[in-house]
């Protein structure tokens, strides 16, 4: 008999005042008991909606089912045939927009909790099972995949099993790209992405670091000198946008990836970092996405005693996950909706003492069909801060761009590839942030997945 | 993990070393730049690539002990590994076509200026190097820059090396001796860049910079070594580190560079602090 309870299980999570102080995970993850309950929640239903709201099609009635029988190894293994990232996808995915969305008990009541049973899929064999991934038989083709975040860590994946001899080029000095430097330690544990990325090299893929490709060796040389067949492009979202208002360049302004990348990758966090961070009283995030929501909760915890989102928009537009903008909310952050920033000020020694801003209200709705925010006439009004971090996007690194002829790029620095992931130069594949800016995880895990099907193809097709 | 194959004290706080990196040796060029980690916990920091032997395999770099990584770096040994060494990044300066040029250098800049007068030189170039230091202790690269140079000119604050006077004073002589230059390029201390720009400005001589603010990735992801240029936000990491000297706004940069000032003091008593306790 299924489960016919309207409500899913809730995430066992940190208490909100404990965690603000500590980089430590905030959901905790459903015990044994908990999943096979939930797991009874889902209807195996025929038409299977959820299949088609997950970028990479995991089997997901099938591992919930396996869930429910408690055979949780066979459960990851349905899983790990469809994404090579299970214990990551589980944590960041925004399944309210995707899975379980579809899901057919979310039109009366809460969806099934397919993110949170995949995560405990995930964490159940890592701790529970020492077996390493099966390696396949060589086919002798290689293949290069330049960066090593999600888009690229996927199609690496997803070739080797195929038998791909994969070489990952990471331009840092730790694989995991957006997982390592950006995605905070409290979200995404650094030693889940170091187990998954583990789990890659034991199916054959190789990771080399500090190589910039751009610099060091060019996409030509790859496929000229390198004897590489094919390569995939996954380079990320580049440079930091930021909103040209003055004093965006005082000292205590800073890219959210600025920020990030020294508390996650540099793990300035930690008492004895060698990286420095700066210790802010009152900080202002301006943006609504998931990294605002990750600047902002790192803020509180590196001690900040007040961190408001500024956002341009109301609630309603905001693209953060749900989870998140809810933990956040918790954690005592502010949401300052319908603000947006005109000028930062500046104090003693180039430090921030404040940011000037407008109240906005929202008019028609623009391109993206959001309900354009305009500005609201005589609403000026100060914001007391001495540090601001800018989250409003990123647009993509120039290196491979300026480095590569013949390789087409949009207006705004984006590769150009097909729906296959297939660019403008032969055997080239691109996929993720480079080519669609600043999306999400799963996103491109999607199209590093697309791109190794494509990949596999053409170079089936040479024989 | 990368092998330092030789190390020399050229002055008690500046230190060259040459390291085995064939990848950036391969394709380093004047202008360039290199990001380290000295060990697992390290922070990344950028430093220029001074010199490089593309048989050999090997790429020098010239570094001031000023913090708590330059001062762990200089603990290292010859035969020793530096843990993580990425470049060659940045765009190399551009030096082509250039018929007679005035090398600026300051301090430890000159390990920086001195790869690019030696391209100028090796492309036939006609290269006088301004090069100043605030004492003769401090003076570095000496032979070096004389075996490149048409005209040397060695300048010191307190008059102990060479003429006493700064890098200005000496330029300013050179331009109303007659000297027509195509370029100026100035590579030292922030302020220094600022005065030989300012300089060069009221005889209209085109000016070039090398920045070297705070980096973290150094690839074009962080945004840190974000300058003004020309009223626009440029990145040091990507569209430099050269920039044109008539446009750059110095005052922004220097402020930038000192967020952290009291942070990488602490931090380079605390790494003398554990070489103390190590040596007893």
């Amino acid at each position: 008999m299924p489960n016919m309870s309207p409500q899913k299980h809730p995430m066992p999570a940190q208490e909100a005042g404990e965690r603000s102080k500590n980089f430590r995970e905030v959901a905790l993850g459903y015990d044994v008991e908990t999943a096979l309950d939930e797991a009874k929640r889902c209807l195996n239903c025929k038409t299977r909606p959820c299949v088609g709201g997950c970028p990479v099609r995991i089997h997901i009635p099938e591992f919930i089912a396996k869930v429910a029988a408690g055979e949780f190894e066979e459960a990851y293994q349905i899983i790990q045939r469809s994404s090579s990232l299970p214990a990551v996808c589980g944590r960041v995915c925004p399944q309210e927009t995707q899975c379980e969305q579809q899901c057919v008990r979310g039109k009366k009541g809460e969806p099934v909790a397919i993110g949170r049973l995949e995560r405990f899929v995930a964490d159940w064999h890592n701790a529970h099972s020492c077996d390493l991934p099966h390696k396949a038989e060589p086919n002798g083709h290689k293949v290069a995949v330049v960066g090593s975040g999600p888009a690229g860590l996927t199609c690496a994946g997803d070739l080797a099993k195929r038998g791909y001899d994969v070489t990952v080029f990471e331009a840092l000095h730790l694989a995991g790209g957006v997982l390592v430097y950006g995605i905070p330690e409290f979200r995404l544990p650094k030693a889940i992405v170091e187990k998954e990325i583990e789990n890659l090299k034991a199916l054959g893929v190789k990771v080399e670091t500090n190589m910039v490709i751009g610099r060091v060796l060019s996409v030509d040389e790859l496929l000229e000198e390198q004897g590489f067949e094919a390569v995939f492009v996954g380079s990320g979202a580049g440079l930091p946008r930021f909103m040209n208002i003055p004093g965006e360049n005082l000292k205590s302004v800073f890219s959210a990836n600025e920020f990030l990348t020294r508390v996650n990758l540099m793990k300035a966090y930690q008492e004895d970092a060698r990286t420095p961070v700066f210790h802010a009283k009152k900080v202002a995030v301006v943006g609504g996405g998931n990294v605002a929501m990750d600047a902002a909760r790192c803020a509180k915890r590196l001690g900040a005693e007040e961190v408001s989102i500024v956002y341009r928009r109301s609630a309603n537009e905001l693209p953060a996950r749900a989870e998140e903008v809810e933990h956040a909310k918790e954690e005592g952050i502010v949401f300052r909706f319908l603000t947006n920033p005109t000028a930062i000020l500046e104090g003693e020694q180039g430090v921030v003492a404040g940011m000037t801003c407008v109240e906005m209200e929202l008019g028609e709705p623009d391109a993206s069909g959001r309900r354009r925010p305009v500005v609201k006439e005589g609403s000026e009004f100060t914001l007391a801060c001495d540090c601001v971090i800018m989250a409003i996007g990123t647009s993509p690194n120039p290196l491979i761009k300026n480095t590569t002829a013949g390789l087409d790029t949009q207006k705004w620095g984006g590769i150009v590839a097909d729906e296959t992931g297939k660019t403008s130069r032969a055997h080239v594949y691109a996929g993720g942030d480079a080519v669609t800016g600043a999306a999400t995880v799963i996103l491109a895990m999607g199209a590093g997945k697309t791109a190794a099907e494509a990949i596999d193809a053409e170079l089936r097709a040479k024989e | 993990m990368y092998k330092i194959v030789e190390k020399r004290e050229l002055n008690p706080t500046v230190t060259l070393m040459k390291v085995e990196a064939p990848f950036v040796a391969r394709k380093a060029e004047p202008g360039q730049f290199i990001i380290l980690r000295v060990d697992e916990e390290g922070e990344r920091i950028p430093l220029t690539v001074a010199d490089f032997d593309r048989e050999a395999g090997t790429v020098t770099i010239i570094f001031q002990i000023v913090g708590g990584t330059t001062e762990r770096l200089n603990h290292l040994a010859c035969g020793e590994y530096i843990h993580d060494f990425v470049g060659p990044l940045g765009e190399p300066s551009k030096v082509e076509g250039l018929k007679k040029v005035a090398v600026v250098g300051g301090g430890v800049g000159c390990a920086i200026a001195y790869p690019v007068a030696k391209k100028l030189h090796a492309l036939g170039a006609e290269v006088h190097s301004i090069v100043g230091f605030r004492n003769k202790g401090l003076v570095i690269l000496e032979e070096e820059f004389r075996a490149v140079s048409d005209v040397y000119k060695l300048m010191s604050d307190d008059g102990t090396a060479g003429e006493k006077g700064l890098v200005t004073d000496a330029l300013k002589a050179l331009i109303e001796a007659g000297n027509q230059y195509d370029e100026v390029i100035a590579i030292g201390p922030v302020v220094m860049m600022k005065f030989v720009s300012l300089l060069t400005k009221q005889y209209g001589i085109r000016t070039t910079v090398s920045m070297n603010p705070i980096m973290i990735d150094g690839t074009g992801m962080c945004g840190c070594c974000r300058l003004t240029v020309a009223g626009k936000t440029k990145f040091a990491c990507v569209d430099g580190p050269d920039f044109d000297g008539h446009e750059v706004d110095y005052d922004e940069i220097l402020k930038r560079a000192s967020t952290y000032r009291e942070f990488e003091q602490r931090e380079r008593e605390a790494a003398c602090n554990l070489f103390k306790k190590e040596v007893r």
